[in-house]
Formats: C-alpha cells, sequence, structure tokens
C-alpha cells in the first residue's frame, strides 16, 4: 500500500496532517464495514475517496462527524485523529457535538432547511451563541461570497431556500458548512443529484475553498475525483486499496485492483 | 433449439392476439372495480347527506339568533342552547390547553428520545390501542379521579381533563406522523452543523411539522366536541341556567380561572335531553342543536383540512 504522506508525516512534524486515521474498523450491528483503515488528511488539499458502491467510502466518510452516533447499533474500532490538538474524535469521551462544530459536512442531496436562505446560513452560527445582528450579517455575507452564491442571492436573502435551483441549494449549503468555519469539511458525493453546469461550478468552489479549510470528498464519480482532488483513497469492501498522489492513483496505480477499477474493467 | 422463444410469424401473431385478451380483461377488471368504488364512495356520502337534510330540515325553522343566546326553558320555544355551546367551548379550552403539550411533548419524546425496547414498544402498541377504548371507560376513570380522587368535583375542569384523555392517543399518533415525515437529510444538516437534538427538535422538527400536529389536535377536538357518554358519566348537568364565571373580567387581574370549577352542560347533552322529552317541539330543539354542532365539527376539520394544505404549499421534502 502507498502511503508516502504517512510516511512524511512520521519524519516531518504533523503541521501539514490535518487528520489521521488510524487501523479504523467500523461495525453496523455485526457487520463490519470498514477493515482497518489508515489514511493521512493533508491540510488544505482535497483527498477524494473514490470505489464502487457499497465499498465503505460514505461509511468512512460519516466516521469523521460521527454522524453514526445518531443510530443504535453501530460502533468504532480505532482512531480518527484531529490535529494539531491530537484529538481521537472517536473517543467514548468526546462529545460528537463538538465534533460536528470543528467538522463540517455537505451532503448528497442538497439538504436546506425550510427556512430563509439568509436563515440557512446563519443557523449553525445561532447554534453556537451568536446572537449579535451585525456579526452574523458579516459572516452570512462572507460564508455566502466564499460559496459564490452572494451575487446571485444577496437581494433575497429573506427568500426561502427552496425557491433556488438544485446547484444553488448545494452552494448555500456549503455556505452553511463555511460559515462556521470548519477545520475539514467533508463533501458526500455533492454532485450527484445535479447536472453538469451546476456539477462544474461546485467542483470550481471545492478548488477555491480548499485555501481556508482541509477537504475529504465521497465520489462516484472517478472523473470528478481527478478534477478536484490532490490525493486518492481506493476503497473496495471496507478496505483501504490504494492511497496516493492523485496523479500517480490515475497514471500509474501500484495495484492491480485500482487499475482495474479506473479503466472501468469493474466497478 | 429454441423452443421457448419462437420467433416464427404464425406463433408471433398468435401470440399477440393472447396478449391483447389478456390485457383487455385487465381493463375490464379495473373498470369493475372502479364502478364499484364509485357505488361504495356515493352510498356513503348519501347517507351522510341525508342524515344532515333531515336534521336541516327539522331544525331549520328553529335557528335563530335566539336559540343561541337563551337559556333552555320548560317552553320550547323559548329554549336555548346558550349554556350548552358556551360549555362545550369552555371544556374543549381545557381539553386543548391539555391534550396539545401532553401529546405533543409525548410524541417528540417518542419518536425522537426514547431508544428502541421492549418497554417503548409496549407504549407504543398502548397509545395506539388506547385510540380503540369505549369513551365511556375514560368517563369512568374520570369519575373515580379527577371528580373523586383528585378533587375536582363535576366541572368544567373535570370534564376538559376527560376528553383530553380519550384524544391524546390521536394527537400522539398523528403528531408523531408528523414528525415522521420531516425527511432524515433534514436532521442530518441540522446536526451536521453541530445542533444538538433539543436544538434540532426545536429549530426544525416541530416548526416543520406544526401543521401536521395542528391538524391532527383538530381532527382530536372534533371528536370530543360530540362526546355524551363520558361527560355523563363523571356528571355533567342536563339542565342549566347559568353561565360558568368568564375568564375575562373588568377588574384587576383581569383575568379569573373560577370559570374551570363551574357546572356545565355540552351541546350533544343539550341534545340528548331535548331528545329523550315526550314533547315532538322539544324535538326540533334537538335537531337544530344538531345542527350547531354538526356545523361547527365541518368547520374543525375544514380548518384541518386548510392548514393541512397551507403546509403542504409551503413545504415540499
Amino acid at each position: 500500500m502507498v502511503t508516502e504522506p504517512l510516511a512524511q508525516a512520521a519524519a516531518a512534524p504533523a503541521a501539514a496532517i490535518k487528520a489521521e486515521v488510524r487501523d479504523l474498523s467500523f461495525y453496523y450491528g455485526d457487520f463490519k464495514s470498514l477493515k482497518g483503515i489508515s489514511l493521512p488528511i493533508e491540510e488544505h488539499k482535497v483527498t477524494a475517496l473514490i470505489g464502487p458502491s457499497g465499498c465503505g467510502k460514505s461509511t468512512l466518510l460519516r466516521c469523521f462527524n460521527r454522524m453514526h452516533d445518531l443510530y443504535p447499533g453501530n460502533r468504532y474500532e480505532g482512531a480518527i485523529n484531529l490535529f494539531p490538538d491530537n484529538v481521537n474524535i472517536l473517543a467514548r469521551d468526546v462529545d460528537p457535538i463538538e465534533v460536528r462544530m470543528r467538522i463540517g459536512m455537505v451532503f448528497q442531496k442538497p439538504n436546506p432547511f425550510p427556512k430563509s436562505i439568509y436563515d440557512n446560513v446563519a443557523y449553525g452560527l445561532r447554534v453556537r451563541g451568536l446572537r449579535n445582528k451585525t456579526e452574523l450579517d458579516d459572516r452570512v455575507e462572507k460564508a455566502l461570497k466564499g460559496a459564490a452564491l452572494w451575487e446571485e442571492v444577496k437581494n433575497r436573502l429573506d427568500e426561502v431556500a427552496f425557491a433556488m435551483s438544485g446547484g444553488q441549494q448545494q452552494r448555500l449549503c456549503i455556505a452553511r458548512a463555511l460559515a462556521t468555519e470548519p477545520e475539514l469539511l467533508l463533501f458526500d458525493e455533492p454532485t450527484s443529484a445535479l447536472d453538469p453546469i451546476a456539477t462544474g461550478s461546485i467542483e470550481e468552489l471545492i478548488q477555491e475553498i480548499r485555501e481556508q479549510v482541509s477537504i475529504l470528498i465521497v465520489t462516484h464519480n472517478m472523473q470528478q475525483a481527478a478534477r478536484v482532488s490532490d490525493y486518492t483513497a481506493y476503497m473496495y469492501l471496507g478496505e483501504l486499496i490504494e492511497f496516493g498522489k492523485t496523479d500517480n492513483i490515475f497514471v500509474k496505480p501500484q495495484r492491480k485492483e485500482t487499475e482495474d477499477y479506473i479503466t472501468g474493467r469493474f466497478g | 433449439m429454441n423452443t421457448v422463444v419462437s420467433t416464427a410469424p404464425k406463433d408471433r401473431a398468435r401470440e399477440l392476439v393472447a396478449m391483447r385478451a389478456r390485457i383487455a380483461a385487465g381493463v375490464r377488471n379495473q373498470q369493475i372495480f372502479a364502478a364499484v368504488g364509485v357505488l361504495f364512495t356515493a352510498f356513503a356520502l348519501l347517507v351522510l347527506i341525508a342524515a344532515f337534510l333531515d336534521l336541516l330540515i327539522d331544525g331549520l325553522p328553529r335557528l335563530s339568533w335566539d336559540f343561541l343566546t337563551n337559556f333552555p326553558s320548560r317552553h320550547p320555544d323559548q329554549a336555548g342552547i346558550l349554556s350548552a355551546w358556551v360549555g362545550s367551548a369552555f371544556v374543549m379550552l381545557v381539553t386543548m390547553l391539555s391534550a396539545v403539550p401532553i401529546g405533543i411533548g409525548a410524541a417528540i419524546y417518542l419518536e425522537e428520545y426514547a431508544g428502541k425496547n421492549w418497554f417503548t414498544d409496549l407504549i407504543e402498541i398502548n397509545v395506539t390501542n388506547l385510540a380503540g377504548v369505549p369513551s365511556i371507560v375514560y368517563g369512568l376513570l374520570a369519575l373515580g379521579l379527577f371528580v373523586y380522587q383528585f378533587g375536582f368535583g363535576q366541572s368544567i375542569l373535570a370534564a376538559g381533563l376527560t376528553l383530553a384523555l380519550l384524544i391524546l392517543p390521536i394527537v400522539i399518533v398523528s403528531s408523531r406522523e408528523a414528525l415522521r415525515a420531516v425527511p432524515i437529510h433534514i436532521r442530518e444538516a441540522a446536526y451536521g452543523v453541530g445542533a444538538t437534538r433539543w436544538q434540532m427538535v426545536s429549530d426544525h422538527l416541530v416548526p416543520y411539522s406544526r401543521g401536521g400536529m395542528m391538524t391532527g389536535v383538530i381532527l382530536g377536538m372534533a371528536e370530543a366536541i360530540g362526546q355524551t357518554a363520558p361527560l355523563i358519566t363523571i356528571g355533567a348537568l342536563t339542565f342549566i341556567a347559568f353561565l360558568p364565571e368568564m375568564p375575562v373580567t373588568g377588574e384587576f387581574p383581569f383575568l379569573s380561572m373560577e370559570w374551570i370549577w363551574s357546572g356545565f352542560t355540552v351541546l350533544p347533552i343539550q341534545m340528548y335531553n331535548w331528545v329523550s322529552r315526550p314533547n315532538v317541539e322539544f324535538q326540533i330543539n334537538a335537531a337544530a342543536a344538531g345542527v350547531i354542532l354538526l356545523l361547527m365539527t365541518l368547520l374543525m376539520n375544514s380548518l384541518a383540512i386548510y392548514l393541512r394544505y397551507q403546509v403542504r404549499k409551503k413545504i415540499k421534502w
């Protein structure tokens, strides 16, 4: 298995590493759906998780913000260490709400709240106790600008978010996540419900926001992984088959399985 | 080698004929079912309309402003339903104020907080079954509990609480359905930005399911307003020529809770009283009161439908 950044991390200071998955296994009841995954997430880089349906890529992603805690019978083993403070976010004594305050998520289907555009973006801030109107206004504007949505919506912030197009709704969800200034942002197949033009604008956006936040993205679409990511992890049946720089994975994969998947012979 | 899927033109033609016959038979069955369905629906509707028209024809001559503002009387032409509809309104007020918080609270707990185990399963089965318990059983329970044990007496408070018990299952079940209708991805969106369970419930679930919950509450109230047996059981009066003290008073503190201790009667009991008299004039009064009661129920049901429509228009998942 190719794990160059992990090797680097051992030698160099951990500054470049945002999070590190260590021997992570995950169980839905008795079913082991992740099998001893180890993986680094580099800071201010985009890491893509690819693999066929059911390979566990979304399951792995949802470990990062403890979404699995919402449903009974789920169990983690191993660790995801978040830097710079090197805390294992899967540890029992770490509150999942604290984890979700640090790690944001954008979901597969655009899921704005049936509230106004403004209230959608402000919600994460309000949850954090921010009540000051001017500060809320500033941060909503900043987040909408960050999500390349400000120009389109600045005159209709009071309109219900459902009136927007699918692509706009997804950018609104990105703004909602960005507003809380997360350290790591998770994308769970963010463009699978969108048309090619909206997909393009989301991909562009992902490229831009990596200046501010480290990104982990699950995608079905290999071209998308190749376009947006710096690192790619190929997963199959709950195992990490290969991880490395995206260019290397797509140009000269080390493992036969990866090559078969990427060249479309399988999957 | 291929005997199953024959492509010979003659076989092909025969298969087509058989296929058309099957489709025609299917269409015929569908038309028969539609006709039977229309018949049954029409029957149910006709019975309802006939009953209402019958009441209306009997009662209409008696319907007047005086009928609404007069107390009951020995003289059928002077008798009115003032104490009955005011009593119904006050009892409904108590019912609503107690059933809404308890019912919605229980629904939120069962749906969002309670784990899945044998105990919550048991509660769930019981709540559903309670909707089918005969109303007189609630009356007996209330007689022992509210009237005697708690010492509420034969009051509006006791009556309102009794009907609240009666409609709690309806409120709980419909509120749970309304909560369940909020899609999982909305819950995850709220949790995803760091909301606590309570923030998710109070900022999202309750506001988004309010329409469905209100529909359940109103349907429950429409059920409660027609109840007679449990209120007779707890000792509702049948002849009453006074009104409870009004909750809003002219002097400080402008609010009075005396009314909850007042004796009362309600519309269906007034109707029952009149129906059981030999004088045919009173039968007409009963019909007129029935029209008012039906109108109130229809009004509440239309309000429920309107609310549901409004919510569906605003929130599309």
